[in-house]
Parts: structure tokens; sequence; C-alpha cells
């Protein structure tokens, strides 16, 4: 009945047969991407709104633990994440042209920083494994309180930030890896030639999504880590 | 690029270019800001510049600056509105319980 | 009309292929709801099966059918079965499905395959849902509240928790479809004021499922975290807050309500006008009315928390929001009246149900009311006023709705008729048990009979007896519809394009309707609701 808009005999998409025209198809896909994107607003704002009443009731503990992970690292990642949203407007711009080998140099490189990113990602996490500050039962912060002579800090008010900081970031790595498997199939498909200027637009709305992934890392990284980073008196 | 533009309107890099290099700039000042102590107002810059990072990507590579889509900026400011009942009508509850 | 012999030849979207690989990889509108369908029934048993346990338990004061314990499971499953697998998809898979395009002029919904994707995920969410009922159910109330359900319950909160969080994908991948296909898939003409209301009540509800549903998914992911890797969140004992929890699930929860009522009082909308044989009153409040709800309903979720600790300055504005949010619900119900006054009126199955519909869910709708005050919820929570209440808007309200439906456009979606007497009787059966069953159930909360106990005051014991026996009328009035729905697929009368004579573009089509719905696009140049202009149906139905 319908055929997937990857279909390789020709340059242009088959268009779907529900559809009056290439261009009410392209609209409909990138509204849909937008709706869907809403959605993930909200997913990540039900955490955003844990997250905001634990800080605002136990702002010491939040702190202490903030300071806790690596701001380098965080930084790092950062500016990873920021590079990749360049390639992937980048590759959007190669498939409006329909520079073919341009386009899947560009995701690559774009999965590559992704990689990168979820890398330096497991290097905090270990970091974290090591110093015994993942929740559970090794779970242990002498050295947090240690650090705060002057504040009182609870130890299980400390686990519950470092359960929103797993469960955020993991919650986030995760739509990474997502994104990485949908990439995958972008540029396997960018390099059988599917993509060309007059469709293009998986690319596009993969595009979204990525850009996407690194908005909610824009707010998780002072968030998470900056919360109090001035010198200690 | 996407929706009912007649022509195809390809967007230069070196617009691209400047947007990441706004954004790697925003990401060092946002980091080094930190430790300086402002009081209060570090949360608030922090966010702030959270923000406009989040527009720039929003507007530029995301294209809505571009798209004549009423729809799409309509969804996006619907999404936070309705992120920001949750957070605002939960504090409502959480600022308030000690006066009760 | 047509006869047997045109039936057989003709082509439908139900004859065009044959065999299971059809049916299980279509990506046709129709045949997804017919999936729908078939799933969202065998689910309505499990809940009422659970139900009927239920009410046979309280047939006596003493707990004596089942231990507490499992007591416990059956309120849970019963309520999480009924509200997540039957009551949310309801509607919207079934009758929204097959008609949304074919009342917008459209061949198919924007996203076919997606729509696939939601049917299976349905699927997989509710074998999941079985597999942790058949391995020792769950027993924290389908509301699953910590720190029970994170840190203290022996049940299988975290499959089924999952479980959810499936099937809610399942609904916010619907709701994308509706919202996209409504915007962008128009027929030309069909401006937005010439929308059925039935599609701006399924617009609103896919608002809120996909702005609600994420949050009761994260809850849930949080949730099954908390018991997996023994986190703190929402343990008082660690400085977690019960109440956040609530929040949060009651964020998506109350919305989730609208969700469940506003496909029905679609579907009521559409009904009154065709059997009154006048335009639907207000057409612009109605729609207006049904965007109102689904935005104001996200403003009140705390009125299931007055007495969970919250402040009382929080409690306030939600009850003063909770009494905002009755508003357009009565605007529906007085422009459905107004449709009403100086109409010609048949009494026809879906008319029935939708007088039953208009009158109970007024009843639920005012004793909400009830609730939204502070004063009188102290009192009343937790108890059965407030089962009674949200059963006379499910059932009495959404549940009439979908039966309304189900019969108004069984002959567009079956080719057939059913019996008409038929129908009427059962529906009078409905309603009957119905009243027997939840009536009762007022009386008893005001009380104080409180609910999810599993033993309860011999004084009280007059009142359940009246409600089980209200059950296993209102379970005979159910059972009815499948069975003669069945049968008037083989045995049924043929039934002609338009048997109402109603307005709409899906009454223009063949009925079945192909597979693509439409030979050429229609183009729209009336206003909705024409019924001046629409000749009342040469026949009406039969009585056999």
């Amino acid at each position: 009945m319908s055929d997937s808009p990857g279909a390789v005999e020709t340059q242009k998409p088959e268009l779907l047969h529900h559809f009056s025209s290439a261009e009410q198809q392209r609209d409909a896909s990138t509204f849909g991407m937008w709706l869907f994107l809403a959605t993930e607003i909200m997913f990540f704002g039900g955490m955003f709104c844990a997250y905001l009443i634990y800080r605002y009731w136990y702002y010491n503990e939040f702190a202490a633990g903030s300071r806790s992970i690596n701001i380098w690292l965080g930084t790092i990642n950062t500016a990873v994440l920021i590079c990749s949203s360049l390639t992937v407007a980048l590759g959007v711009r190669a498939a409006q042209m329909g520079k073919r080998k341009l386009l899947v140099t560009l995701l690559l490189i774009t999965m590559v920083f992704g990689v990168a990113f979820l890398g330096i990602k497991g290097v905090e996490w270990y970091q974290k494994f090591e110093e015994h500050h993942i929740p559970g039962n090794s779970f242990n912060v002498d050295d947090i309180i240690h650090d705060y002579p002057q504040i009182h800090i609870d130890p299980q008010h400390e686990q519950i930030f470092f359960s929103l900081y797993f469960a955020m970031t993991g919650l986030h790595a995760l739509h990474m890896v997502i994104g990485l498997g949908i990439f995958t199939f972008l540029t396997y498909k960018a390099w059988k030639g599917v993509y060309s200027p007059s469709y293009y637009t998986p690319v596009e709305v993969g595009g979204l999504y990525w850009h996407f992934v690194d908005i909610v890392w824009i707010y998780l990284f002072p968030l998470l880590y900056l919360i109090d980073r001035k010198p200690l008196r | 690029m996407s929706e009912h533009i007649k022509s195809e309107h390809v967007m230069s890099s070196k617009m691209y270019y400047g947007i990441w290099a706004a954004l790697m700039c925003l990401t060092v000042v946002t980091a080094a800001v930190s430790f300086v102590d402002l009081g209060p107002l570090n949360t608030i810059v922090a966010l702030v510049i959270a923000t406009f990072k989040a527009l720039l990507v929003v507007l530029f590579f995301m294209h809505v600056k571009y798209t004549s889509e009423k729809m799409t900026k309509a969804v996006i400011v619907s999404a936070i509105f309705w992120l920001f009942i949750l957070l605002a009508l939960s504090l409502a509850d959480y600022t308030t319980r000690l006066l009760s | 009309m047509a006869t047997a012999a045109v039936m057989a030849e003709r082509e439908t979207y139900l004859n065009k292929e044959y065999g299971i690989r059809s049916w299980l990889l279509t990506t046709d509108h129709k045949r997804i709801a017919l999936l729908y369908l078939i799933s969202i029934t065998f689910f309505f048993f499990i809940g009422g099966f659970f139900a009927l346990l239920i009410r046979l338990e309280l047939l006596t004061p003493a707990g004596d059918l089942v231990q507490a314990d499992t007591y416990n499971k059956l309120f849970t499953m019963h309520g999480m079965v009924m509200v997540f697998f039957f009551l949310i998809p309801s509607i919207p898979a079934v009758l929204g499905n097959f008609l949304v395009p074919l009342m917008i002029g459209a061949k198919d919904l924007a996203f076919p395959r997606i729509n696939l994707l939601s049917w299976y995920l349905y699927v997989i969410a509710g074998i999941m849902m079985l597999h942790s009922i058949v391995t020792g159910g769950v027993d924290t109330g389908w509301t699953f509240y910590t720190p029970f359900s994170t840190a203290f319950s022996n049940t299988k909160v975290i499959e089924a928790g999952l479980a959810i969080f499936v099937s809610g994908f399942s609904s916010i991948l619907t709701g994308l479809n509706f919202v996209v296909t409504i915007h962008r898939m128009r027929a030309p003409g069909m401006t937005w004021s010439r929308l059925p209301l039935f599609i701006w009540a399924h617009y609103a509800t896919s608002i809120i499922q996909l702005l609600g549903t994420p949050v009761i998914a994260i809850t849930l992911v949080l949730v099954v975290f908390e018991r997996a890797f023994n986190l703190g969140i929402f343990d008082p004992n660690r400085g977690g807050d019960p109440l956040l929890f609530q929040h949060l699930f009651w964020f998506y929860s109350h919305p989730a309500v609208y969700i469940m009522i506003l496909p029905s009082m679609g579907v009521v909308t559409e009904i009154i006008p065709c059997f009154t044989r006048k335009r639907i009153f207000g057409y612009k409040f109605v729609a207006a009315s049904s965007i109102g709800i689904a935005v104001l309903g996200f403003l009140v979720w705390a009125h299931h928390m007055f007495v969970a600790g919250i402040s009382l300055y929080s409690a306030l504005i939600f009850s003063l929001l909770s009494y905002l949010v009755a508003v357009p619900s009565a605007i529906k119900v007085f422009n459905w009246t107004a449709t009403m006054y100086k109409g010609s009126i048949s009494f026809t199955t879906p008319m029935l149900y939708a007088f039953g519909f208009i009158g109970l869910f007024t009843m639920g709708g005012l004793t909400g009311l009830f609730l939204a005050a502070l004063g009188i919820d102290v009192h009343v929570t937790d108890t059965y006023f407030v089962i009674a209440h949200f059963h006379y808007i499910m059932v009495g309200g959404a549940v009439m709705g979908y039966l309304a439906g189900m019969h108004f456009w069984w002959p567009k979606i079956s080719g057939r008729m059913y019996p008409e007497w038929l129908g009427k009787f059962a529906a009078l059966i409905v309603f009957l048990g119905f009243n027997l069953t939840f009536f009762p159930q007022f009386l008893l909360g005001y009380m104080g009979m409180p609910r999810r106990y599993w033993q309860y005051p011999p004084e009280f014991q007059v009142l359940n007896v009246l409600s089980t026996a209200g059950s296993t009328i209102l379970a005979v009035g159910y059972i009815l519809p499948m069975i003669y729905f069945l049968w008037s697929m083989r045995y049924g009368e043929p039934a002609p394009d338009n048997p109402w004579g109603a307005s709409g573009l899906e009454w223009t089509t063949q009925s079945p309707p192909t597979t693509f719905n439409f030979e050429e696009t229609p183009e729209v140049t009336w206003e909705a609701y024409d019924y001046e202009h629409i000749p009342a149906p040469e026949e009406v139905p039969v009585e056999r």
C-alpha cells in the first residue's frame, strides 16, 4: 500500500498516498516532530519540577553535591554538544544543497561528538562511583560533609541530590543514545543517496531532535554543575 | 527551510559558525561567572544565559526564526507555558506550607 | 438501500484484503480502529471481572470472600485496567481513529504507520499489565501513592508502572497523530468553523494527551527507579516528599479524566443534533468549551490532595480553579438542552444513551463541585462519595457516550444495522443497572463508608447489597450489545450510506467505507450540522 519515503528508485520521495503534495507531507512531518518535542519538554519538565522543589528545600546539600561534580568535564561536554549542533545544522544545509558526501561527513562527525559526550559522561559517572556518590548500598558522602564543616549536610538529603543528578543525566544520556541510533539510520540513508534538495525531511526532523537534546543539556549544565561555585570562605 | 517558504532559503554557513561561536563564548562565560560571588543573582544569571543559548539554538539552528509557520511557535510557547503551570502551581504549595 | 447481494460484491475496507497479516500489518486507520476495539473490549472484561469480585466481597460486612491484601489488589487492578487500558484509549482509539479522517475528508491520518505503532505499544503494555496481574498483581491503588508503592508494597509495582508507561506512549502518539491530521489534512472548504464538534473534542483531548501524559511517564520512571535502586526521592524517612509524587501524579491524572470525558462529549454533540433534526445551539461556544476544559483541566490537580498536607493557601487556589473548570462543561449541557428545544426528537438507541449521558454526567459533575468545596471534601474524601462521583462521570458519562457512539456509527463501521429494539432495551438496562449500582454509593459515602476497605460496619449492608445487585444488571446491559453487534455482522440488515440522515462527511461515503474513504476529495461548501438541508432518513430503522 504505502511505500517508505526512502524509496531509492528516484530522487523524488515516494509521496505517501494519503498526502496530496510533498509540501503537505513535509509540513506534517516537521509539525509532528515539534509536537513530540513538546512532549519531551514535559517529560524532562517533571524531573525539573522534582529538582526545583528539593533544591528549594535542601539548598545546602544541593550546592555541596554540585561542587563535587566535575565542572571541567561538564563544561567540555557542553562545548561538545554545541559543536555537534553546529555539524547537524550544517548537515541539514548540505542536504538542502544536494551535497551528499558533505552531508554524510557532517552526520558522521555529529555522531563522533555524540559518542564523545557519552564517553566523557561515562568518565564523570565513574568518578562518582569511585567516590561512593552513587545512591545505593555503598553511598557515602562523608567526604562532602568533611568539606563543609560550617554547614550541616544531611547525607539523606545529599542522596536526593545525587538521585536526581543520575536520573536527569541518565535520562539525557538515554536520549543521546536514541539520537545516535536515529543518526546511524540517517547516515546510512544519506550514503545511499536517498536525500536530495527536494526531499531531506528525515534529516531535518532528526536534526530537530538532536538540537532538543542539546537544549536539555544547556539547562542541565547550570542547574547541576553551577549551583554554587563561589570560593569557600 | 521547513514550512511554506517559496524559494528554498539556504542559510549561509557563516551564520551557523557565528551562532556556534556565540554559544561557545556563552558557555565559557556561564562557567566563569559561577565562580564570582553575585549572591542570589548567580542562579538568575546562569538561567538567563542558558535561556539565551537555548533561544539561539531554537531560532537559528532549528530555523524557527525563518519559518512562516505559526504552529511551530505556538507549540513551543504552549509547551513552555504548560511546564510553567506545573512548576508554578507546585511551588505555590511548597512555598506557602509553613505559612499555614 | 444496499441489498445483501450488492454488499457482497462491493469493495470495502473490510474485504479489501483477507488474512491475519493484512490486519496485523495494516496502516488503514479504520482497521486499526477495529484492532483497538477488540483489545479494549478484552480489557473491559478484565476490569469488569475485578469489579465483580469487589462487589461480591462487599455483599457482606465481613471480609469473607477474599483477604484484605487480595482486596487491595482487586481495586488496584480494577482501577489500573479500566483507566489506562479501557477508558483512556476507548473513544479516541476506536471512534476517533475510525472517524477523524472521514469527518475531515482525508484518506487517512497523517502518520498511518505511527498509528499502527500506537496499537502495538498498547498491546505490549497490555501484555505487561496482564503478566503483572497473573504473577501476583499490584496492591497500591491505581494511584501508586508513595512511600507504600516505592518502599513497602511487595507486589508487581515496577512491572505495572512500566506497563502504564508504555501505554502512555501509545496515548501520546495517538494524540500527536490527531493534532497533525486535524491541522494539515482537512479537505478543501473544511474550515475550522465547519469541523464537526466531535473533531474539536478530539483535538482538545489530544492536547491533553500530548502535554499531560509525559509527566506521569516521568513520575512512574522515578517510582520504578526508587524501587529498583532503593532511592529516597519520595521517602519521608530520607527527606523525600510523598506529596511531590502526588503533585506529579495528579498533574497528569486529573487532565486524564478530561481525556476520558471530552471524546464522549464529542459523541453526544454529534448525536443530539441528528436526532433533534436541528443545528447544534452555540457551535462556537461548544468548540471553545472543549478547549477551555482542556486548558483549565490542567490547573486543578491538587484538589485530589486537599487533605494530604498541601498548604491551605494552595488548597484555596485549587478549590477556586476547580469551580471554574465546571463552567465549560455546564456550557455544553446548556447547549445540548437548547439544541433539543423545539426540535423533532426521535428516541433511537444512540439518543437514549445521549440522554443518559446528559443526566448522569450532570449529576457526576455537580457532585464534583461538592468535592471542590474544601469543607465538604474534608468529610467525604476517601469515602464512597468520591467513588460514586467519578463513576457517574466515567461510567454514566464516558461509557454511555462510548456506547452511544458505537451504536450511532455501527452502520458505518460494519455496514450493518444492529437490532433497534434490543438496542433500546439494553440502553434501559444499562441506565437502570448503573443507577442502582452507584446511587447508593453516594449515600454510603455521605454516611461515612470509606473507600478501599474490604469490611464495613453492618449498618451499611443494605445499600451495598443494592449496589451489588445493580452491578449485575449493569453487566447484563453491557453484554447485550456485545452479543447483538457480533450477531449483526452476519445477520444484521445491510446499512445504507446514511441510515440516520446525519450531517457529516462520514455519512457521504458508503457503509462500510472503502479503504481510501473517498473516491474524490470532497470539497466542503456548507456549514456543520446543516440539518435544514438534510432530509430525514427515508426509513427509520425498522423495528424487528
